[in-house]
């Protein structure tokens, strides 16, 4: 167990990492990586919100969605236990799960621990339009190649978000030195720093065929 | 509304206010599924008809919908017909497509730009502009993921629509993997910004010029 679980927080770190590899969570990586600070206050605002929400939208998917006997709705009309809503419930369930995570998070981030919430407070609002976010909880669950356990989902969720921590923190630091360079005109901002995302993605390259 | 200003609100997606280089929006799936033209055309026509559709809806129930709650009610609207458009290409299109295109169909959700456009500009204005708006952003989109993916499948595959180009190419597929999608797409940007400072020095010199 413990081996499996190990496997896949190198595979969603490394090998397949969110950022580089798979293009989920693009608009934050390069709108909130001008500054190291900031960029590791959006890595573990991401990661939390990442974490809680594949848990719960696996729950979502496994009680609710899938057709079956384990179908909570199931019980009360047995025609959706039968055809399940995964079809047509999808996105728009998952999406409002994660919206609602967002701002419970928030809120209870600003009851129960100021000192984290005045660090991530920007950055909470950001995450319901990340697409990792949602990105993770449809790899978790409907686009799998295996039926994930639910220990098995949180721990991608919270690998992927580690992953694109480091990524994150990666990319503040090349742009910190960036900024100080002599770059040609039409280059400068956000073209110079898609093509060192793209040296970053040659360089991850190198973990592939790591995990099969 | 004259002729000529329906025009410009179509018009304006096209260049002025592209979606991609300009506003630099829906990154994600624009590199993504740009590995080939069909999946980047399927992709923009996909994307293209959720922001008509939600553009067109958000300006019809826009004096329903108190000012608090417009986020939740516009992504809620965005998400409907993200489910139509997902289930409409599994029936219709190749399997290929649908398995290229993969996560990033309900994805289409969380692309910045139908938001953006609902918030910014449908819940504003009356439902034909709104449509013209949509389709005029929409169009600029698949045309700039038309231009990536041919660059990208032309040289990373050696192929236009799945069709051989050459005999004596060796292609590189650097330019299919992630690597190339980002180095293609700041290239692009590049371009763009070249353009347009070289258009504002121009105007610059007339404006001395006159003075």
């Amino acid at each position: 167990m413990i081996k499996e679980l190990a496997v896949i927080i190198v595979s969603v770190v490394f090998v397949n990492n969110f950022v580089l590899a798979k293009f989920l969570g693009l608009c934050p990586f390069l709108g909130v990586s001008q500054r190291t600070s900031s960029a590791v206050g959006m890595g573990a605002a991401v990661t939390f919100v990442m974490t809680l929400a594949s848990a719960i939208t696996w729950i979502l998917y496994n009680y609710i969605l899938l057709p079956g006997d384990m179908n909570i709705v199931g019980m009360v009309f047995p025609s959706v236990g039968e055809s399940g809503l995964i079809e047509v419930l999808k996105t728009i369930s998952y999406i409002l799960v994660i919206a609602t995570l967002v701002q419970l998070v928030e809120m209870m981030l600003r009851k129960m621990v100021p000192a984290l919430y005045d660090s991530l407070g920007v950055f909470l609002p950001l995450i319901t339009t990340n697409c990792a976010v949602l990105g993770v909880a449809l790899l978790n669950t409907t686009d799998s190649p295996q039926h994930l356990g639910f220990i098995e989902a949180i721990v991608q969720g919270f690998g992927a978000g580690i992953g694109f921590t480091i990524a994150i923190l990666l990319m503040s630091g090349i742009r910190e030195r960036l900024a100080l360079l002599n770059i040609p005109k039409p280059l400068q901002g956000l073209p110079i720093a898609f093509i060192c995302t793209g040296l970053m993605a040659l360089a991850f390259f190198g973990f592939s065929g790591m995990v099969k | 509304m004259s002729e000529q200003s329906n025009w410009k609100e179509f018009s304006k997606g096209l260049f002025k206010y592209n979606a991609l280089f300009v506003l630099v929006l829906g990154i994600c799936p624009s590199l993504a599924v740009t590995t080939s033209l069909k999946n980047g055309v399927s992709m923009g026509g996909a994307a293209t008809f959720v922001l008509v559709s939600s553009n067109f809806i958000v300006s019809i129930i826009r004096p329903y919908v108190p000012r608090e709650i417009r986020i939740p009610c516009f992504i809620v609207v965005i998400a409907s017909f993200v489910t139509i458009v997902e289930l409409m290409m599994k029936a219709y299109l190749p399997t290929e497509v649908n398995a290229s295109l993969g996560i990033f169909i309900p994805l289409i959700v969380v692309n910045c730009i139908i938001l953006y456009r609902a918030e910014s500009f449908a819940y504003k204005n009356k439902p034909f502009v709104s449509i013209l708006d949509g389709a005029g952003i929409g169009l600029g989109w698949t045309l700039s993921l038309c231009l990536v993916s041919g660059i990208r499948e032309m040289f990373g595959a050696g192929t236009l629509f799945g069709l051989k180009l050459s005999g004596h190419y060796e292609p590189a597929s650097i330019m299919i993997m992630a690597p190339g999608a980002f180095i293609v797409t700041g290239l692009l940007m590049g371009l763009f910004n070249w353009r347009k400072q070289r258009k504002s020095e121009k105007s610059m010199k007339v404006y001395m010029k006159n003075d």
